[in-house]
């Protein structure tokens, strides 16, 4: 049987031909990595190495031509400034620490899942699972998010200036989910701690999720997640969803 | 016929109707399934005699050394014994046990696993190769963990409760353990079911291939599943990219489930591990993708028996905890043993016939969170008893594995093996005792 072995080793140096210094921005280094000539397997390992290799300022990588590919800029654990210019696959920046990553186009299922902290921005449409088990940091999806969105949510912040499928917020934890658009069905089954804010309509709750009257702080939770997501809306159009607490203990009553 | 107890509706099935009609609650409970199953005890090796010739018992070289995750990783794990540790949470357990327990393995040099609810400090430290299960739940699980972690164990699903999601209940759910999860202190914990990112298993293989890329390819990947469709189940863990397949089968421990799913979901480890096998033959990868059998693995006989029958390793999971003093009559403490059958008498049970662990109230102080139950197991005098019960394990297996002429415990084989009963021979895929019958395989 073929073995899926990796297709090259790690790179110890900095990447040639495929990684071309490109245009400064603000004095930082410009690396554009062409995924059309260097493999997936190469580009992660250079973003890692980044860890060990000090560097006075920010790195700023530009991916090229990912063309849908997986996997792309998974555990990294450096401030560093990765563009991905084009739709991206499956678990975009899953796992990120520190990173700011940004897809100028589509994502496939889970981006930034488990991520622990920095920014991740998807300039378009995410598709399921998105910002699954964060713990930290904040993604924001401008367009529309498909279901599940913020499953398992734990601490994450999410944005999504479009609407989210259905089943979003499913289990989540602990963490704040921001929808600008509407909500599919079953919206925060079985939330915990987790705090989703809606601008439009809410097909259905899922067990235990109920609607809660805006106080002051959710109008400035919902301001600031706004501002740091650079999407304008009014946070008094909004309306807060939060665990009833039923499930927390079982009993006979609870039969959902 | 007067006194004539009912079989269908004996006094078990009536005490069960008369709780329920009370309390309209389902039972929850510990350990494995107590029903009477096909077990490996059905099975007996055919050791050597005139047409075989044994080892001699103490003293030639019968190697136990086991390899597991040599088909991607960079790194595979080199085990001196193919006796692994389950997965068990930090929190079902002590942190005292999980330090235990890594002390007694590194001492014997096999893995410890991590379970639901993160890695601990006590037992990274104490485990020289730790198995860092990512599971649906996703409780503390994060990337610095996944760095230093030996291998990952991705667990789709337990023998106890294949298809289902973990419980804690709220007793045992202390500041410490709410923290490790992102949960409120004291609530009744429900793990997820199912992963939060990947549902079928297309993306589970791209799943791997992101835990690979973070990792860079260092460690092996296990997948982990509960024993009900073997075949299908392994198959598609080999074509997402695994490089060890753990089988659960149903006989497998938990420190809460509903009572309905441990006695009446899965298969028999027995029957559940020539599946898996030959699934894999079938995959031309028998050898290259390495198999773990668990769930009810008590001696070293059983041990010797998975291994005959083609798995290269096993996990033990209440083994390990028995080994600890889980339903002893003591509990041993600075001065000596002390009687814990009050405590036992508390739960409404006794020693030796204990299972509730879903009760943080253990009173041999194994499954509990409570800080005055917790020190009745000292960290030390557990790591002895574990690494005692591991090297029994060994002795036992060795000795079987000599006695039927291998210098190599893994060069066992199925055609070491016959079976007791008809459905032992069926399940197990080997002749019963005195016949080359296999029922349903060779000789309809």
């Amino acid at each position: 049987m073929a073995r899926l072995s990796p297709e090259v080793t790690a790179l110890d140096t900095m990447p040639n031909s495929a990684a071309t210094p490109g245009p400064t921005t603000l004095g930082e280094p410009t690396i554009d990595w062409d995924l059309s000539i260097r493999p997936v397997r190469e580009l992660n390992q250079f973003l890692h190495d980044l860890a060990h290799n000090a560097r006075p300022e920010m790195p700023h990588v530009r991916i090229l031509h990912p063309n849908g590919r997986h996997n792309l800029a998974v555990g990294l654990q450096v401030p560093a400034n990765i563009e991905i210019l084009g739709h991206a696959g499956y678990f975009i920046a899953g796992m990120n620490q520190a990173a700011h990553i940004t897809v100028d186009g589509n994502v496939g299922w889970s981006v930034a899942e488990n991520m622990m902290s920095g920014i991740v921005r998807v300039k378009g449409c995410a598709s399921e699972c998105a910002g699954a088990s964060a713990h930290g940091g904040l993604l924001v999806i401008e367009g529309d998010a498909s279901s599940r969105c913020g499953i398992s949510l734990k601490g994450g912040q999410i944005v999504v200036g479009g609407s989210v499928g259905h089943l979003s917020a499913f289990m989540a934890q602990a963490g704040t989910m921001v929808v600008c658009g509407d909500a599919g069905a079953a919206l925060g089954d079985s939330l915990y701690e987790a705090v989703i804010y809606v601008r439009g309509s809410i097909h259905s709750l899922g067990a235990d999720a109920r609607e809660e009257p805006m106080q002051t702080d959710d109008l400035k939770t919902v301001a600031d997640l706004l501002q740091r997501a650079a999407i304008s809306a009014d946070p008094q159009t909004f309306r807060r969803v939060a665990s009833a607490r039923q499930l927390y203990h079982w009993h006979a009553e609870a039969q959902y | 016929m007067a006194n004539e107890e009912s079989s269908s509706f004996n006094r078990h099935v009536m005490d069960y109707i008369h709780r329920a009609s009370e309390t309209g609650l389902y039972d929850i409970r510990g350990l494995g399934a107590k029903r009477n199953l096909p077990t490996f005890d059905d099975l007996v090796f055919l050791t050597a005699s005139a047409s075989r010739y044994p080892l001699e018992g103490y003293r030639e070289k019968c190697v136990t050394t086991t390899l597991l995750g040599t088909r991607f990783a960079k790194k595979p794990l080199e085990l001196q014994i193919p006796i692994t540790i389950a997965g068990m949470s930090f929190g079902s357990l002590s942190a005292n046990v999980k330090d235990a327990v890594g002390r007694a393995a590194t001492a014997c040099g096999t893995s410890t696993t991590t379970g639901d609810g993160g890695m601990t400090r006590e037992e990274r430290k104490s485990s020289q190769t730790l198995v860092y299960q990512c599971l649906p739940s996703r409780y503390g699980f994060n990337p610095d963990d996944l760095r230093q972690a030996d291998a990952i164990e991705l667990v789709i699903g337990q023998g106890a409760k294949p298809g289902g999601g973990g419980m804690l209940l709220g007793q045992k759910v202390n500041a410490r353990v709410a923290k490790m999860r992102t949960l409120p202190e004291g609530i009744d914990q429900r793990s997820a079911c199912r992963h939060p990112d990947w549902v079928g298993p297309d993306d589970l293989t791209i799943k791997l291939q992101e835990l690979r890329e973070i990792t860079d390819w260092q460690v092996p990947i296990y997948i982990k599943m509960g024993a009900t469709r073997v075949k299908d189940d392994v198959k598609l863990a080999v074509k997402a990219g695994a490089d060890v397949v753990v089988i659960d089968g149903m006989q497998g421990g938990t420190a809460a489930t509903q009572q309905v799913f441990i006695e009446h979901a899965g298969i028999p480890t027995l029957a559940a591990l020539p599946l898996a096998v030959e699934a894999l033959e079938e995959m031309d990868v028998f050898g290259e993708v390495q198999l773990i059998i668990s769930g009810g693995i008590r001696s070293g006989a059983d041990v010797a028996k998975a291994l005959a029958l083609g798995a290269d390793a096993v996990a033990v999971g209440q083994g390990t905890l028995m080994a600890l003093g889980c339903n002893r009559e003591t509990w041993l403490g600075p001065d000596g043993p002390h009687d814990a059958r009050a405590d036992y008498e508390k739960l409404g049970t006794a020693p030796g016939f204990c299972h509730h662990c879903h009760t943080g109230q253990c009173p041999v102080g194994i499954t509990t969170q409570d800080p005055v139950l917790e020190t009745r197991l000292n960290p030390e005098e557990g790591a002895r008893r574990l690494r005692n019960y591991l090297q029994v394990l060994t002795m036992e297996l060795t000795t079987l594995a000599r006695a039927c002429g291998k210098s190599n415990v893994h060069h066992l084989e199925r055609e070491d093996l016959v079976a007791l009963t008809i459905e032992a021979a069926a399940m197990a895929r080997v002749p019963l005792a005195g016949t080359d019958w296999i029922p349903g395989h060779r000789h309809f």
